[in-house]
C-alpha cells in the first residue's frame, strides 16, 4: 500500500511500531513486562518521572483534604483594587488571584481537572485509534487501505488546527475540550498499532496459530494484539503530557472550559495574562505545575520506551 | 526523480479530496450551517433562508459539495464575515509574515540545535550532554504561549531591548512590495525598515523556535551517537583517516539525514502552528488571524485558512520526502 503524504513522518511512527515486543537476547524465559519493570526500577529517570506522576495523582485525588481553602471563595476580593492584587500573606502562602481567590487551593484543585482532561482525552484517543488500528492490522487488504487513507487525512491537518476545528464545532465545554484533544491523538495511535500488528502478524507464533486452525479473532486478540501493545503504551504515556499542554493552549485561545467552578491550570495561566505586569507569579505557578507534570509523564514515557524497546537495551 | 515527484503529486489527490470533504462537512455541522457562517452571528432566519436560496444550499448535499470543490479549486473560499473581503486575499496578505517568522525561528533552532546536539554527543555523559538533554525535555514541556509571554514581559516590557508586538514599528513609513517586510526593506533600500522588521522577529521567533530547537538537539545527539558506532566509522578510523575527515565526511553527513527530516517536518508545523506565539505578540500573520476568527466566530476564515494551511503542510511534507531522496541516494533505489 502506498499513500501520499509524509513518508518520513509515517516511517518514524512505523519504525517505532516495528520493534514492538521483541524479546531481547539472553533474556528468554523472562516476560517482557517483568524485565521492563526490572529495568524501570533501576532507571533514575523513570523513578523521577514516576514520583512526579504519583504525587500529581495523589494531590488530585486528595484535593479536598489538602487544599487549605475553598478554591472558589473570593475571600480577599475586598483588597483587590485597580492595578493592585494582594500578594502572599498569612493564610495565603501563594497569594490570591484578581478575584481574591486563594492561589494555592486553586492550584491543588486544578490538578484534578488537568488529570481528568489528560486521562479522558488520552483514553478516548487510544480507544478510537486502537479500534482503527486493530481493524487495519487484523484484516489488511482493502480494509487496511481504507482505514489508513482516512488516518492519513487526519494526519494531514496539523494537531492544533484540528483541535481548534473540533472545539469550535462542539462549543465551549469540558467534553468538547477532551474530544478535541483526543481527535488529534487518534491517527497516531491508529498508525502505531497497525504498524506494530503488521510486524507481529508474520512472526512464528502467529503463523503457528494460523496453521493450527485457531480462529482469527482469537489470534488477533489473544496473540498478536498483546504483543503489539508496547509502543502504544509508551505513546499513551507521552500523550498525557501533550494533552495537558494542549488543554492549556486551547484555554488560552478561549476554547477551554468556561465553567468557573472547576479551576484548571490552563485557564488559570490564560487568565493570569491580564495581570501579568502586576502579579507575574499568578502565571508562573500554574505554568510550573503544567511543566513539571508534563515533564513527569515525558520522563516516564521515555524510560518506558527504553525499557520496552530492545533497540535501547544495553 | 521526476517520475517519483509526479507520482507523489498524484497520490496527493485523494488526501486533498478527503481533506476538502472533511472541512465541507465541518462547516455543515456547525450550528446554523454555512449561512450563519457567512452572515455572522446576528443574521435573522429570513436572511439565512434568502442566503440558502441564492447560494444553492437548498440543493442536494452532493451537488453542494461539488460546487464547494469547484470553488475551492479556484481558491475561492468565500468572504470573511467580518471584513467582507475574500478569504484568499486575507490569507495571502498575512502569510508572508508567518513565513518570515517561521524562517527566523527555524534558523534560530537549526543554528543552535545542530551544534548543541553534536557537542552533547561528542561529550557524551558530560555536563554539556546532560544540560542539553534536560533543556530539550524542558523545551517540549513548556507551554509555548507562556514562554512567549515570559520573553515579551522580560525583554520587551521590562528591559525594553526588543519590540514586543506587531511586525514593524508604526513610526517607520515603509513601502511594502511583497508583504515580506524584511525583504521589502531590502528591495526598496529602506535599511532602517528592514532592520526594524527583523528586530520584530526576534522574540516571537525565539518563542516559536524553542520546540524545534529542543527536538533538533535531541535528534542530532541521538543520530551522532548512532553513527559513531557504525562499522564504516570504525573502518574509516582504522584505515588512518584524519579525525577531522572522519567527523566531517562520515559522522556529520550521515547523522544529518534524520535531522533534515525533523527540520522539514517542524517547518511544516510552524507554518501552521504559530497561532499561539503570533497571538501573544499580536504579530499580524496567519496565526493572529486564526485567533481573531475564533473569537469572532468567522467560520469562512477558519474553514479557508485551515484548508489552505493543511495543503501547505501536506506540500511541505512532500518536499521533505523529495529532498530526502536527493540527500540520500539509497531512498531513490527503494
Amino acid at each position: 500500500m502506498s499513500a501520499a503524504l509524509g513518508d518520513r513522518r509515517r516511517e518514524k511512527i512505523d519504525a517505532l511500531a516495528a520493534r514492538a515486543g521483541q524479546v531481547p537476547e539472553g533474556e528468554g524465559g523472562v516476560s517482557l513486562t517483568r524485565s521492563a519493570i526490572r529495568r524501570l526500577r533501576r532507571d533514575p529517570v523513570a523513578i523521577i518521572g514516576a514520583v512526579i506522576v504519583v504525587v500529581f495523582v495523589v494531590v488530585a485525588v486528595l484535593a479536598p483534604l489538602l487544599a487549605p481553602r475553598d478554591p472558589l471563595a473570593q475571600t480577599l476580593l475586598g483588597q483587590v483594587r485597580q492595578g493592585f492584587i494582594p500578594g502572599a500573606q498569612d493564610g495565603f502562602p501563594l497569594g490570591v488571584d484578581q478575584l481574591g481567590r486563594d492561589t494555592l487551593s486553586r492550584l491543588i484543585y486544578g490538578s484534578r481537572q488537568s488529570l481528568l482532561i489528560g486521562v479522558v482525552s488520552t483514553v478516548l484517543g487510544l480507544v478510537v485509534g486502537m479500534g482503527l488500528g486493530v481493524l487495519a492490522g487484523a484484516f489488511g487488504g482493502w480494509v487496511d487501505t481504507l482505514v489508513m487513507r482516512f488516518v492519513d487525512i487526519l494526519l494531514s491537518i496539523p494537531g492544533l488546527l484540528m483541535a481548534i476545528s473540533v472545539s469550535v464545532l462542539l462549543g465551549r465545554n469540558q467534553y468538547a475540550l477532551m474530544i478535541a484533544i483526543a481527535v488529534t491523538q487518534v491517527p497516531v495511535f491508529a498508525r502505531l498499532l497497525r504498524g506494530s500488528m503488521l510486524s507481529q502478524r508474520d512472526k512464528d507464533y502467529a503463523v503457528a496459530a494460523r496453521a493450527l486452525g485457531v480462529k482469527r479473532s482469537r489470534i488477533v486478540f489473544g496473540h498478536v494484539l498483546p504483543n503489539s501493545l508496547s509502543p502504544v503504551i509508551v505513546q499513551g504515556t507521552l500523550s498525557l503530557a501533550t494533552a495537558i499542554i494542549e488543554a492549556a493552549a486551547l484555554s488560552f485561545l478561549g476554547l477551554g472550559d468556561p465553567d468557573i467552578s472547576r479551576p484548571e491550570w490552563g485557564a488559570m495561566l490564560a487568565n493570569a495574562q491580564e495581570v501579568l505586569s502586576i502579579r507575574p507569579e499568578l502565571a508562573v505557578y500554574p505554568a510550573l505545575c503544567i511543566i513539571v507534570v508534563a515533564l513527569g509523564f515525558t520522563l516516564l514515557g521515555e524510560s518506558l520506551r527504553e525499557a520496552l524497546d530492545p533497540k535501547f537495551r544495553r | 526523480m521526476l517520475r517519483f515527484i509526479v507520482r507523489r503529486l498524484l497520490q496527493l489527490v485523494p488526501i486533498l479530496l478527503g481533506l476538502s470533504l472533511l472541512l465541507f462537512t465541518w462547516l455543515r455541522l456547525l450550528p446554523g450551517g454555512p449561512a450563519q457562517a457567512a452572515l455572522g452571528e446576528r443574521a435573522t432566519p429570513e436572511d439565512i433562508e434568502r442566503y440558502n436560496q441564492v447560494f444553492g444550499l437548498d440543493q442536494p448535499i452532493w451537488v453542494q459539495y461539488l460546487k464547494f470543490l469547484g470553488r475551492a479549486v479556484q481558491l475561492d473560499f468565500g468572504n470573511s464575515s467580518r471584513t467582507g473581503r475574500p478569504v484568499t486575499t486575507e490569507f495571502l496578505e498575512r502569510f508572508p509574515g508567518t513565513i518570515e517568522l517561521t524562517v527566523f525561528a527555524m534558523v534560530f533552532a537549526i543554528g543552535l540545535g545542530i551544534p548543541l546536539g553534536y557537542l552533547a554527543a561528542r561529550k557524551h555523559g558530560s555536563w554539556i550532554d546532560s544540560t542539553s538533554v534536560i533543556g530539550s525535555l524542558l523545551g517540549v514541556a513548556i507551554p509555548v504561549f507562556f514562554l512567549a509571554y515570559l520573553l515579551r514581559v522580560v525583554f520587551a516590557v521590562d528591559l525594553g531591548w526588543l519590540p514586543g508586538s506587531g511586525r514593524q514599528s508604526v513610526r517607520i513609513d515603509a513601502t511594502h512590495v511583497t508583504n515580506f517586510y524584511v525583504l521589502d526593506g531590502l528591495l526598496t533600500r529602506e535599511w532602517d525598515a528592514a532592520l526594524d522588521a527583523l528586530l520584530h522577529l526576534v522574540l516571537p521567533g525565539i518563542a516559536l523556535g524553542t520546540i524545534p530547537l529542543a527536538i533538533i538537539v535531541r535528534i542530532t545527539r541521538a543520530a551522532v551517537l548512532d553513527v559513531v558506532n557504525e562499522d564504516y566509522v570504525r573502518t574509516a578510523n582504522a584505515k588512518g583517516l584524519a579525525t577531522a575527515t572522519v567527523r566531517r565526511r562520515h559522522i556529520i553527513r550521515n547523522a544529518l539525514l534524520p535531522v533534515s527530516t525533523t527540520i522539514g517536518l517542524q517547518t511544516g508545523l510552524l507554518l501552521s502552528g504559530a497561532v499561539l506565539t503570533e497571538t501573544v505578540f499580536a504579530f499580524g500573520g496567519v496565526g493572529s488571524a486564526l485567533k481573531d476568527a475564533i473569537d469572532l466566530r468567522d467560520y469562512s476564515i477558519l474553514q479557508g485558512f485551515i484548508l489552505i494551511l493543511a495543503v501547505v503542510y501536506v506540500l511541505v511534507n512532500l518536499l521533505v520526502d523529495v529532498s530526502y531522496g536527493l540527500l540520500d541516494p539509497r531512498v531513490r533505489v527503494k
